[in-house]
């Protein structure tokens, strides 16, 4: 038996899986009706497909998106870059992380949404308060990764680079770093999903703009089309973003052995 | 007289217990020497203090009293005249496993070229001419081991430490890694100092076997290995000899004493 799926039967499940959406799109259409749920609970999937063309004229839904995948980007990127920093100094300082772990673990355990509401009091309504939910948010997952990394080193790897006289910024750069590669990876798959949810709590505290705002938007105007117009493509800006970690990912890591990557 | 290669002067090291009670005293006052291109095995019951002994070699981990000398030279940090190997083979996962192999020559600042001749060179004296390019996790336990013997030859240390660096595998492996470290240290005259549980590996493979005592770790016995063809360890094992040394090591390391 290959371990491997022939051509053949990747191609079967393609063709599975495009089917089963095809199915999917269908009983959307049609069952509820059926079923005798009315349009403003769960609207056909045609009228929802009208909603966001009108929504692309009218309610400038381009843009509401592009507002809302910036600050998820920018979000998710400062929260990265904080949350590999702030794990790579604890990781190798078992000292500041003894006496930062109390607040460490209090932070983490807070809920990050909840910040929200103070943030827009703070900056108002603008882009920052967003981003600084999404930052706060994907600051854990990244930085909890990383440092379990660091210290999950072999020490003895360490001492072999030290006993050719490897210098602190080699060990980083040729064992540390590297090291933490895989579960940072794995931290970025988890903040790229919760990046989104930072942020459109963001947009639902307040503001007016944002696919959290058409959210707010189309619930006020009773417009349910609206709403799953606006779920739609808050998944579908989560998807990009996965999506552009996992290809990068595949790059970076392919040396992992296949069993241990997860699809 | 020439000085010795390896030369371990009155050394003693002592442990810190965590509790702040009576530090431990791993090895103590051990002295004794190795002359250039003598391979020397240390064995002793576990917890005696080998391991300790060549972390000093290294310069990893300084004696608390006592000095270590690598030709004349006191050894007070990590230095290039010396290389250690592990039982554990610590290939970096994401280096293949030429770029294992040049790592040490890579910290060392050697240019690229340099560092992928040399590689090149030792994989196929180690018998991975077909597997530079692959990476750790696509290689046997076996043929890890042998790159870790790569990588740590690449550097040209003086001195090799070797802390066990076979008893992972099984046994059959182990014979011809055994084999392959003979004849590489007879073809290179390098110096070794060797850790190992198996006695019949210690006989084989060295000039000389040194015989530890419990903790605190002294040097009881030194016996000399009296069997032609060092670089053969194959052919030792079959030679007659082999067993009487056998029996010598296991009366002085007590084995089968509390069995009757
Ligand atoms: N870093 C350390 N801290 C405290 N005790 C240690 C340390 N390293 C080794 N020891 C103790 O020193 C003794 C010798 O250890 P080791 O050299 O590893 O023995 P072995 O002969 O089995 O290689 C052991 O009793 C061990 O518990
Ligand atoms: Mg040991």
């Amino acid at each position: 038996m290959s371990s491997e799926p022939s051509i053949s039967a990747t191609r079967r499940m393609t063709i599975g899986s495009v089917l089963l959406f095809i199915v999917f799109l269908a009983a959307w259409e049609w069952l509820p009706e059926a079923l005798g749920v009315p349009q403003f609970i769960i609207p056909k999937a045609s009228r929802v497909w009208e909603e966001s063309l009108r929504m692309w004229s009218r309610d400038r839904l381009l843009f509401h998106t592009g507002i809302t995948a910036m600050q998820v980007l920018v979000g998710f990127l400062l929260g990265m870059l904080l949350g590999m920093l702030v794990g790579f100094v604890l990781g190798m300082s078992p000292t500041t992380e003894f006496v930062l772990s109390p607040y460490i673990l209090a932070l983490q355990i807070a809920p990050k949404v909840a910040f929200a509401p103070l943030f827009v009091m703070w900056f108002g309504y603008t882009v920052y308060p967003k981003i600084l939910v999404a930052v706060l948010i994907v600051f854990f997952p990244v930085m909890i990764n990383v440092l379990g990394a660091v210290r999950a080193i072999d020490p003895d790897i360490v001492r072999l680079a030290r006993s050719f006289k490897a210098s602190r910024v080699q060990i980083f750069r040729k064992i540390q770093f590297p090291a933490s590669l895989p579960p940072f990876f794995a931290g970025l798959r988890i903040a790229a999903t919760l990046a989104v949810i930072g942020v459109v709590v963001g947009e639902l505290v307040g503001g007016n703009t944002g696919l959290g705002y058409l959210l707010t938007f189309g619930e006020g105007s009773g417009n349910t089309a609206m709403v799953f117009v606006a779920i739609i493509m808050l998944t579908l800006v989560g998807i990009v973003l996965y999506g552009a970690i996992v290809l990068i990912e595949n790059r970076v890591l392919h040396w992992l052995p296949s069993r241990a990557r997860t699809a | 007289m020439s000085t010795p290669r390896l030369e371990f002067r009155n050394v003693t090291k002592r442990f810190r217990s965590s509790k702040g009670a009576e530090p431990i005293t791993a090895v103590s006052e051990l002295s004794f020497t190795l002359a250039d291109g003598e391979v020397v095995s240390l064995i002793g019951p576990s917890g005696c203090g080998k391991s300790t002994l060549l972390n000093m070699g290294s310069g990893l981990d300084p004696a608390t009293e006592g000095q270590v000398f690598v030709d004349g030279q006191e050894v007070v940090s990590p230095n290039e005249h010396v290389a250690f190997m592990l039982q554990k083979d610590l290939l970096l996962p994401w280096r293949t496993i030429r770029e294992n192999v040049e790592f040490g020559l890579e910290i060392r600042g050697r240019s690229g070229r340099e560092r992928k001749e040399t590689a090149y060179e030792l994989l196929k004296k180690c018998r991975l001419g077909d597997f530079i390019e692959h990476y750790p996790h696509q290689l046997s336990g076996g043929m890890r081991q042998r790159a870790a013997l790569a990588r740590t030859l690449a550097v040209d240390p003086a001195v090799l430490l070797l802390d066990e660096p076979f008893s992972a595998l099984d046994a059959q492996t182990k014979m011809v890694l055994q084999q392959d470290l003979g004849r590489t240290l007879a073809d290179t005259g390098k110096t070794a100092l060797f850790v190992t549980h198996d006695l019949v590996e210690a006989i084989a493979l060295s000039d000389r076997v040194l015989v530890m005592s419990q903790r605190p770790g002294r040097i009881v016995e030194v016996i000399d290995i009296d069997i032609p063809d060092r670089g053969n360890p194959m052919e030792r094992r079959k030679s007659p000899k082999l067993g009487p040394y056998v029996a010598q090591l296991m009366d002085l390391l007590h084995i089968g004493e509390t069995i009757e």
